[in-house]
């Protein structure tokens, strides 16, 4: 009996150890059939329409983002031109191609939209659409849309309020209706066209951000105001700049299907 | 087209308060010390681009010449730059205005030195030829108006540089941000202008400044 609990034990921790590693080099994606929905700021009359799409099952991590860089130096924290990224890029490693103490399999975080951008090239991949990354995000795990449902929203608003999720491992919050992971509950995503979104409108005259945004915010037309959850994301990403890095903003990449 | 729509915000109070945390600290990244470097990057070799320059962006252009150009073709001169799209109806007359405005109150000995750039954010219906009957018809076929479009991806790339959001509505229209930008010959950003006619003066400043002060360098 002794001998068979020990076996079983080594082949737990056997297993624990060989998983992680293969989310670090098998970036699997997952299909997302597609469908029409109405987003946020959308109008009822007029649902937007999803083409399927792949988009990958975790986000990118620091492990992955690290093997991204030895290969594409110009990435490299110290090597970086301005333009790309602000001087917050990869802040919080410890050298060009060392993240040092970071959870190699958490999200990669503090990088720009550029950036992001052009990790998914290098994969033969591309950065998600604002609808595509939407639409895959409002499912929970049972259902395709469940932004009617209570516990989806309440779990989006109760991460909001959890620091540092971004030093989870990607895989740890719940695998959703088309087998993705974090898209809620970890980190915030980049998107290809995150520059679309409009907080206050087109004669905005201030440049003071932060209060244009609010009454911007409130000025939009959103359907649906007891979406909060996606009205953050929306106000967020208005806030965006390309060059923009921050502690809890990654991505992941998608790809035609 | 921009409706504006007042709306019940006092439940969302509660959560905008988390939404300033996650922009501070995105936002508070972007005081950053560029300007120092730049001067250095500039100092150590003056053939290297500086580091802010749009320039860098790889991006191919066609002409509303039908000529394709790279972005970087454009070295060498002041850009003022704005995106619109010819089949708009709204902001777009108001902006083509302003960069007349802003290029007749700009002084004629500065005006080989200055390049007036129209960037299509309608890539799709904003064909060479449809560029070129709107510069006719806006009276802009001088050398010094430059039309550009490019694939959407480089649009939205540029766009991201720029900081104009814009966004498709319907097929015809876009919802855009104005922004007016003045690149010096390196291609960096020297200012901007957010809105519509609310002060050409600025702009015009910004150019003779950038302009005069690369032709002493």
């Amino acid at each position: 009996m002794k001998i068979n609990k020990t076996w079983h034990l080594l082949l737990l921790s056997l297993a624990l150890t060989v998983v992680p590693n293969l989310h670090a080099q098998v970036k699997e994606m997952a299909e997302v059939k597609g469908g029409t929905y109405i987003p946020l700021y959308g109008s009822e009359d007029e649902p937007v329409v999803v083409d399927p799409f792949l988009m990958d099952i975790y986000p990118v991590t620091n492990a992955e983002y690290l093997e991204f860089v030895k290969e594409n130096p110009q990435w490299q924290q110290s090597k970086v031109k301005k333009l790309f990224a602000d001087d917050a890029y990869l802040n919080t490693w410890k050298g060009d191609t060392d993240f040092g103490d970071l959870n190699p399999n958490a999200p990669i975080t503090n990088v720009s939209w550029f950036a992001a951008k052009n990790y998914c090239e290098s994969q033969d991949k591309r950065l998600a659409t604002m609808d595509e990354w939407e639409f895959a995000a409002m499912a929970n795990e049972e259902f395709p849309d469940a932004r009617q449902i209570e516990s989806y929203n309440k779990y989006i608003l109760k991460w909001y309020e959890t620091p540092k999720t971004y030093n989870n491992s990607v895989g740890s919050t719940y695998k959703n209706y088309w087998g993705i992971y974090d898209l809620q509950g970890l980190i915030w995503e980049w998107t290809s066209d995150f520059n679309s979104v409009f907080m206050s409108g087109e004669s905005r005259k201030d440049s003071d951000i932060d209060s244009s945004m609010f009454c911007g915010a409130a000025a939009i037309g959103a359907t649906d105001l007891k979406d909060y959850a996606s009205f953050m994301r929306y106000a967020f990403r208005g806030s965006l700049k390309a060059r923009f890095t921050g502690r809890n903003l990654g991505f992941r990449c998608a790809k035609d299907y | 087209m921009f409706r504006i729509q007042i709306l019940k915000i006092t439940n969302m109070l509660r959560y905008i308060f988390i939404l300033s945390f996650i922009i501070f600290f995105t936002s508070c990244n972007n005081t950053s010390s560029d300007k120092e470097e730049e001067q250095v990057t500039d100092a150590i070799d003056l053939s290297e681009l500086p580091d802010m320059s749009i320039y860098h962006l790889p991006s191919n252009w066609t002409t509303q010449n039908s000529e394709e150009i790279e972005l970087k073709d454009l070295q060498g001169k002041t850009l003022v730059v704005v995106m619109i799209y010819t089949s708009c109806q709204a902001a777009c007359p108001r902006l083509v205005a302003d960069m007349r405005h802003i290029e007749r109150d700009v002084p004629d000995s500065l005006e080989d030195k200055v390049q007036y750039v129209f960037v299509s954010i309608d890539p799709e219906v904003d064909t060479p030829e449809r560029l070129k009957d709107f510069a006719i018809e806006n009276q802009m076929e001088e050398d010094k108006w430059l039309f550009l479009r490019g694939t959407e991806k480089d649009t939205r790339e540029f766009a991201a540089v720029l900081a104009v959001s814009y966004k498709a509505i319907s097929p015809i229209d876009f919802s855009h941000s104005n922004i007016i930008s003045v690149f010096d010959k390196h291609g960096e950003l020297k200012y901007q202008r957010e809105g519509l006619g609310t002060n050409n003066k600025g702009v015009v400043e910004a150019i003779i400044k950038t302009t005069e002060k690369d032709a002493s360098n």
